[in-house]
């Protein structure tokens, strides 16, 4: 039996329905992400499993004991928030032994703890601060630590470094993740932040609409999407609108030119029109490989992205972008240049047949 | 020197003025109890009437009582408008807002039909007569002066809440085990304390001067000991006028010195 198991969970406010039939199991000392835009139902289910929701019906069970109903101090879950919610009455080292202090353990043993959790998020000296003369990233430490002080079962994070800035969004999240694996505690992570969820997660759910599109590990996610949402919601992707000629050997025409995939077609008759769709870093310029699919088209379009090229190149009417890693040898096409574009036949996902 | 900043000079010289000089009249008058001289007679006569201090002790702590009932009904409610409904929040502003609409005169005698006679059910005595000894007509008092005092105690804790996250505030505590009394007293109180401080004070000018309640429920208040003075004195009104005018700026003055840079203020609970 997982750690944590969601099983059913509906939740409906008046008429509008935020998540709908949810189903997970959690393993211990796990890192899950739940991914999805704005309004499709993450917070809603976090705030379920740390109760300050109630389901609409479904159950929560935590380390074999139902806590559906269960009211939210007596969960023994650690919640960071986005705004952090320190309490600004309080110095950071109340902060951090508020959890202990309501649980009424001994004054010495608090500070020890406390002086343990400052140590952990590297502020050892800053205890005596009250949280406005702390900086964002700080203070989201102190809310880390005061998460973790009281010894939770489980963690959750609600879009927790969305408030601070590209920098420390990518420093503090490496070191959430240091410190999760550290203390091996189960954690759910919220973001709509796509590289957030695959660089920390060992796996991500990725919600759309108040569903579960997909779950699985970064790598799945990224390279095996099983919807048209996943596809395009995870990384940049090309969309393809494709007409199949032979759905028994996979011949497809684009814009008037033809490719294979090895993808099944699922249904698909011939005179269907799918939809392909290829990520930028698959495609490869004036090298074919025998077996290889080629499409040519004009480049429109040199965008420099640090460590990436894009190129982006018209087809008759369908605009690719390709990705390519910069180096100083990179030998660039011009632009309106004549080229091609050739890609595996197993690199074109075909998503929707229509 | 610009013509704008002459003009801005002499309407601040304007304003203090016409706020001053009244002062000043009766500051004047104040000190001239003794024919041909300024001195400090009528402060000392009003000051050392016994009555006076009697009247004045038994406002203070009808005060006291007033803040204290007032703070423990308003702010559970208002932190529970401000967490869980939200909807309300018009209804009961609009009903912190009624003693401003209706007189002091029509609270005093409701009260006093209601509450003179014991409320029975069905034969049963739900609660005896409250105006037939001091000690319960006080608890009228009290009560009523606490309806008198909710829109500025209600409006201080509102607008102190809204300064801080009261509902992330409450959840963060909750995930630490915290229950609703821990919450209230370790969260919302502590930064509410600038607030309250300002409702506190207001209130307390409010009960201090009161005369209608305290007149008609017959109670030994500050209100109509001032009042009935100033029907047989002749210095010694002023006297207590300035007195209670200072008494009131170094309320204020107080009230300013602790809000000045407090820090729950500023981080605003974000
Ligand atoms: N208290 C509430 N009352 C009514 N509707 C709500 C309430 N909370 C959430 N909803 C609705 O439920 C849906 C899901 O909201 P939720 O906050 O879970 O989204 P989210 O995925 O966290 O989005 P975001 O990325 O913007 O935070 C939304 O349509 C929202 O409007
Ligand atoms: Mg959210």
């Amino acid at each position: 039996m997982a750690f944590l198991e969601l099983t059913h969970i509906n939740k409906t406010f008046n008429q509008t329905t935020a998540v709908h039939d949810f189903n997970l199991a959690i393993e211990g000392g796990e890192f899950v992400s739940f991914l999805g835009p704005s309004g499709c139902g993450k917070t809603t289910t976090l705030r379920m499993v740390a109760g300050f929701e109630q389901p609409t019906s479904g159950r929560i069970v935590m380390d074999g004991v139902e806590i559906t109903n269960t009211a939210p101090n007596q969960r023994n879950i650690g919640m960071v928030f986005q705004s952090y919610a320190l309490f600004p009455n309080m110095k950071v080292a109340d902060n951090i032994g508020f959890g202990l202090m309501v649980a009424g353990k001994p004054s010495s043993e608090i500070k020890k703890r406390v002086a343990e959790m400052l140590s952990l998020i590297k502020l050892e000296q800053l205890g005596d601060r009250y949280p406005f003369q702390l900086s964002g990233g700080q203070q989201q430490r102190v809310a880390l630590a005061r998460a973790l002080a009281i010894r939770p079962q489980l963690l959750l994070l609600d879009e927790p470094l969305s408030a601070l800035d590209a920098k420390i969004r990518v420093s503090l999240r490496n070191e959430i993740r240091a410190i999760q694996r550290q203390l091996g505690i189960t954690t759910i992570y919220v973001t709509h932040d796509q590289e957030e969820a695959l660089s920390l997660s060992d796996r991500v759910v990725v919600m759309n609409h108040s569903l579960i599109e997909q779950v699985g590990t970064p790598f799945e996610i990224y390279n095996f999407p099983k919807t048209a949402f996943v596809a395009s919601f995870v990384g940049t992707l090309n969309s393809l609108p494709a007409e199949v000629l032979d759905a028994a050997t996979g011949l497809l025409r684009v814009d008037g030119q033809e490719i294979h995939t090895t993808q099944p077609l699922k249904a698909a008759k011939n005179g269907d029109k799918i939809t392909l769709a290829l990520r930028p870093e698959l495609f490869r310029l004036n090298r074919t490989a025998v077996g290889e699919n080629q499409l040519s088209g004009r480049v429109e379009n040199i965008l420099f992205l640090g460590a990436i090229v894009r190129i982006q190149v018209r087809l008759r009417e369908t605009l690719l972008a390709m990705d390519t890693f910069n180096n100083p040898h990179l030998a660039l096409p011009s632009l309106g240049e004549e080229v091609t574009v050739s890609f595996s036949p197993e690199a074109c996902l075909v998503l929707d047949t229509k | 020197m610009k013509r704008s900043s002459l003009w801005g000079w002499l309407w601040v010289l304007l304003g203090a003025v016409y706020f001053l000089l009244p002062l000043y009249g009766t500051f004047d008058f104040s000190l001239r109890a003794q024919r041909g001289k300024l001195s400090f007679t009528a402060y000392q006569s009003a000051l050392t009437d016994p009555e006076f201090l009697r009247t004045f002790a038994f406002s203070f702590r009808m005060a006291v009582f007033t803040i204290i009932l007032s703070i423990l009904l308003i702010v559970p409610t208002a932190y529970w408008v401000h967490l869980r409904l939200r909807r309300l929040r018009p209804v009961v502003e609009f009903i912190t807002l009624l003693p401003f609409v209706v007189p002091g005169i029509i609270l005093v005698f409701g009260t006093i039909k209601l509450y003179s006679k014991p409320i029975t059910l069905f034969g049963f005595t739900l609660l005896p007569a409250l105006t037939n000894t001091h000690a319960t007509t006080d608890i009228l008092l009290v009560a009523g002066y606490s309806v008198l005092a909710l829109p500025y105690m209600y409006r201080a804790v509102d607008t102190g809440l809204r300064t801080i996250d009261v509902r992330t505030l409450t959840e963060a505590a909750q995930s630490l085990g915290a229950g609703w009394g821990t919450i209230l007293w370790r969260i919302i109180l502590p930064n509410l304390r600038t607030a309250l401080l300002s409702g506190a004070l207001i209130t307390f000018a409010t009960v201090i001067g009161e005369l209608t309640l305290a007149t008609f429920l017959a109670r030994p208040a500050f209100g109509p000991y001032l009042a009935l003075l100033g029907n047989h004195k002749t210095y010694e009104p002023s006297a207590l006028a300035i007195i209670s005018f200072v008494i009131t700026w170094a309320a204020m003055g107080v009230i300013q010195y602790i809000s000045r840079g407090n820090p729950s203020q500023i981080a605003g609970g974000r």
